[in-house]
């Protein structure tokens, strides 16, 4: 009963993210389905699980690009998993396949969730975030890839306004740690900068280097 | 149509192997306090960058549209604490009425 109730807290704010992750799974169904047909869309949902790649992934075939560039293009947007999987991984226990499929849990908002800065990592905020949102986007592609051209043109929607949205309600929740506004302004510069230069994805993977600040400040 | 088939199983692939590794190669071990400092300041640095490419890139290019005005409305939800679904709500309305008038 403890073990469950340990999974509580995570479970309660990843249904409110769910609602969220369910309005984006629904945008990329409607984004996928003239593309892909109505049954690829979902299968990629719910074996990829992982939105901006998709959409990365997607956009590039949808311009005509081959398999292996959107594939390129859809990994580069999910390195940022490699720094994040080092963080989590402070809080993961257990035999190495244990870890390994425990770190699949690993998504922005739970992970954002559960990351404590210098005090680790909360291994059951981010599993119990991430329980509801795995569904809740598999459940919001059916409907976009069945439903979409009912719901309309999801730009008219504002939808695309809802990922940084998302995470600027996130990133609040973290400034209050030191130096956080620093990783941050530094971050968004590195990201803005480099973006005219480089493949998308590419930037913000190297704008996580903006958090090496953290070394130097301890000096 | 193989190429969607192979970009899914490929992104699949790629997906589970950089989420897996992190954990594999340090689960369970301590760090040095060093490396804490540096994981705590991941999350700033990576969200405000998803924030400003998510707001401003279009491909290479950078732009300022109903994105910005959304990211401006939802700024003001975050000041007023709302909830985190109000503001991912005000943002979509605020994107869309901007490019309702424009």
């Amino acid at each position: 009963m403890t073990r469950l109730a340990s999974y509580r807290p995570g479970l309660k704010a990843g249904v409110g993210f769910a609602f969220a992750t369910f309005v984006l799974g629904v945008s990329f169904g409607v984004l996928a389905e003239p593309l892909m047909g109505q049954v690829a869309p979902i299968v990629m949902s719910a074996v990829v699980f992982a939105g901006a790649a998709q959409f990365g992934a997607t956009a590039v075939l949808a311009a005509g690009g081959d398999a292996f560039t959107a594939i390129a293009a859809g990994t580069m947007l999910n390195a940022r998993f490699l720094p994040m999987g080092v963080a989590a991984a402070t809080g993961l226990r257990g035999r190495p396949l244990r870890r390994a499929a425990e770190g699949q849990a690993i998504v922005d908002a739970s992970w954002a969730l559960a990351v404590r800065g210098e005090n680790g990592f909360d291994r059951e905020l981010m599993l119990g975030a991430t329980i509801p949102q795995y569904p809740a986007w598999v459940a919001g592609t059916v409907l976009g890839v069945l439903g979409g051209s009912a719901l309309g043109d999801p730009e008219a929607l504002g939808l695309d306004a809802i990922f940084p949205a998302f995470f600027l309600g996130l990133l609040a929740a973290e400034l209050g740690r030191p130096r956080a506004v620093a990783a941050a302004l530094l971050g968004g510069a590195i990201a803005l900068t480099l973006t005219p230069f480089l493949p998308p994805g590419l930037p913000v993977l190297l704008a996580s280097s903006a958090a090496l600040i953290g070394l130097w400040a301890d000096r | 149509m193989t190429e969607v088939w192979i970009t899914i199983a490929g992104l699949a692939a790629t997906t589970l192997a950089i989420k897996a590794a992190g954990p594999l190669a340090l689960g369970g071990r301590e760090l040095p306090r060093g490396a804490f400092a540096v994981i705590g300041l991941l999350a700033p640095a990576l969200l405000t960058a998803l924030i400003v490419t998510d707001t401003f890139a279009n491909g290479r290019e950078l732009t300022v549209d109903a994105r910005a005005a959304g990211l401006a409305v939802a700024a003001v939800a975050v000041l007023l604490r709302a909830p985190l679904l109000v503001v991912v709500l005000v943002a979509a309305v605020g994107a869309a009425a901007t490019r309702a008038v424009s």
